[in-house]
């Protein structure tokens, strides 16, 4: 027997993604002290990196879960606005704090995302998208009179003057652990439990599991990703205004896990980074005269992706580092049919 | 004690009896088939026994234990698992996640193992891989577990809904119609699994089907249904000549003629 075999193999796929991430990092960081990327780009790469994490959420709720939402960047502004109260009232710049502020961030976008969830999640697709659309306006709106409640928020003038704490260190290290948790969770049991729900909810049902129960941790789970990276945002860029967190935004993280394709962590991370810098890109590109185009050309890069490959670039496939190990019997030999993933 | 025991069942639709006083007892061990013409209410009384529609009167208990008004997955984790007459598999999963995610339920890890991937995590999932390859194997799709189930002959989904079904470690498994689309090759194999589900798991069938080749075969009990009533229940001799089956399939006419 080979007991141990397939832990051994998943390791192996763990070491190599650390690995690679290592080498992206060296390689980031590098580029970044040695000035070939401007303090700019440096800017843009957080921005990327930080966009990667919230869409990874969104890649477990609507990619793996099936649960459509419309209102991603409710959390992620939840996640923003909850790290900036306590960085600004608290932190004045303090690291300790800033790294407190980061789980307090999360836990309240998981908190809001957990009572809304229960209500809400009992509802199917279309029907879902909506519930989730108007709870996103009800955040903006909220956000735009918070100072009403606290005014320490802002309200429609935002926050101004947060201590700008997260680099590209911890913005990467957050990037890869939320990598490896995503990954984790969607290659466990649980994982499998909400594929099941995406693919027949009946069926999942009615085949022993308990359908509220993981639609709402699904749930749960990405919007705390959408609350870390709206958190690590509002430490790296000094001004927040609601308007960063109207329903467009939430369309930017859905078009980018669409795209990937739904159900593929890759391609939702690949999309992400591509994303961020695709926009900035066109700017330069385009030049100041020429702005107001960027808006019809990556309306356009949409439309043609989305005619050529309407499953997404990656079509529900993993990278090989990212897929789980091939589970083979350890007492037989393996089938005669080939692996059909990567 | 009998496995399942159904007492004066009843299920209307608005006006419409579905299925009324409906009446059926299971042993354990026993395979029994549900059979009747279109329309019948057969599927039906599946779905009342499984908890997706609320039963309008009656009692439906499963080892002794009352299941009336459960949820359809505690039903399912006390013990009894079905299939579906129109298939409806994990499409975008393979066909080993099909049956791996219905060990769920019975998982020995938590979200906190899931997360970080803990020996007890390898040891649990290493379990799991391999008593599905055993139902795989069991229905003869072992080759195929790392395929797409949505690509799968028609034939062969339906034979994954049977693994997937005993992968809840069932006491009762309802067949809804598992040998609809196949081929008489595959009909005569899918008889000799029945059999050899029964006596390897030592559970208890009762399934729908409306090929009699399979029913006179593999089934030891008949109960017939029309317009959601029983209208005749014996052994599958009995039922091949009683008179108001024969009407029920054939019309009145057809059989005084």
């Amino acid at each position: 027997m080979d007991m141990g075999k397939k832990t051994k193999m998943n390791l192996g796929k763990t070491a190599v993604l650390l690995l690679i991430t290592l080498a992206v990092y060296v390689v980031m960081k590098a580029l970044l002290i040695s000035s070939i990327l401007s303090s700019y780009w440096g800017l843009v790469l957080d921005q990327a990196l930080i966009t990667t994490i919230g869409a990874l959420g969104l890649c477990i709720i609507y990619g793996f879960s099936g649960q459509f939402s419309l209102g991603h960047a409710a959390f992620y502004g939840i996640g923003a606005y909850a790290a900036a109260f306590v960085s600004k009232t608290y932190g004045h710049g303090s690291m300790a704090w800033f790294l407190l502020a980061l789980p307090v961030g999360a836990l309240t976008a998981a908190l809001v995302a957990f009572l809304i969830g229960l209500p809400i999640l009992r509802l199917r697709s279309d029907y879902l998208g909506i519930a989730t659309l108007g709870f996103g306006i009800i955040v903006k709106v909220g956000m735009d009179n918070s100072n009403r409640l606290l005014p320490v928020l802002g309200g429609a003038t935002g926050i101004t003057g947060l201590p700008q704490v997260a680099g590209f260190d911890i913005i990467f290290l957050c990037t890869v652990m939320t990598v490896l948790l995503t990954r984790n969770f969607v290659q466990s049991s649980y994982g499998r439990a909400c594929t099941a729900i995406r693919d027949d909810e009946i069926a999942a049902d009615i085949m022993g599991i308990d359908t509220t129960r993981y639609k709402v941790l699904a749930f749960v789970f990405g919007c705390a990703l959408a609350g870390l990276a709206g958190a690590l945002y509002v430490h790296r860029y000094p001004f927040l205004h609601p308007s960063s967190f109207d329903f467009l935004k939430s369309f930017d993280f859905l078009l980018i896990v669409v795209l990937g394709g739904l159900g593929s962590m890759s391609g939702t991370i690949i999309t992400s980074i591509a994303w961020v810098f695709l926009l900035e890109g066109l700017r330069f590109v385009l030049g100041q005269q020429f702005l107001e185009f960027r808006g019809v050309i990556y309306a356009l890069i949409l439309v043609v992706i989305i005619l050529l490959r309407p499953q997404g670039i990656f079509g529900g496939k993993e990278v090989s580092v990212m897929a789980p190990p091939k589970a083979i019997p350890a007492s037989g030999k393996e089938g005669p049919h080939a692996d059909p993933g990567n | 004690m009998p496995i399942l025991e159904i007492k004066d069942l009843s299920k209307n639709f608005g006006g419409l009896k579905a299925v009324s006083s409906f009446d059926l007892t299971l042993e354990e061990n026993e395979i029994v088939g549900l059979i009747g013409p279109n329309g019948a209410g057969k599927t039906t009384v599946f779905n009342l026994i499984t908890g997706i529609f609320p039963v309008s009167s009656g009692s439906i208990k499963f080892m002794g234990q009352d299941i009336l008004g459960m949820k359809p997955f505690k039903i399912t984790q006390l013990g009894i698992a079905r299939t579906f007459q129109n298939i409806r598999l994990f499409k975008q999963c393979t066909v080993l996640e099909n049956v791996r995610t219905i060990f769920h339920p019975r998982v020995k890890y938590g979200l906190m193992d899931s997360f970080l991937h803990t020996p007890r995590y390898s040891a649990e999932e290493e379990r799991i891989t391999e008593k599905s390859f055993e139902l795989l194997k069991t229905m003869n799709l072992d080759d195929r577990a790392h395929l797409t189930a949505a690509n799968l002959p028609y034939g062969d989904q339906r034979r994954l809904e049977i693994a997937r079904a005993l992968a809840g470690e069932p006491k009762l498994l309802l067949l809804d119609e598992p040998a609809a689309g196949m081929n008489p090759s595959e009909v005569g194999t899918l008889v000799e699994m029945i059999r050899f589900i029964r006596d390897h798991f030592n559970i208890t069938i009762l399934l729908i089907e409306h090929q009699m080749g399979v029913v006179m075969n593999v089934c030891e009990r008949l109960v017939v249904l029309d317009f959601g009533e029983i209208i005749a229940a014996g052994l599958p001799e009995e039922i091949r000549n009683n008179q108001k089956v024969l009407e029920a399939y054939l019309g009145k006419g057809v059989v005084s003629a």
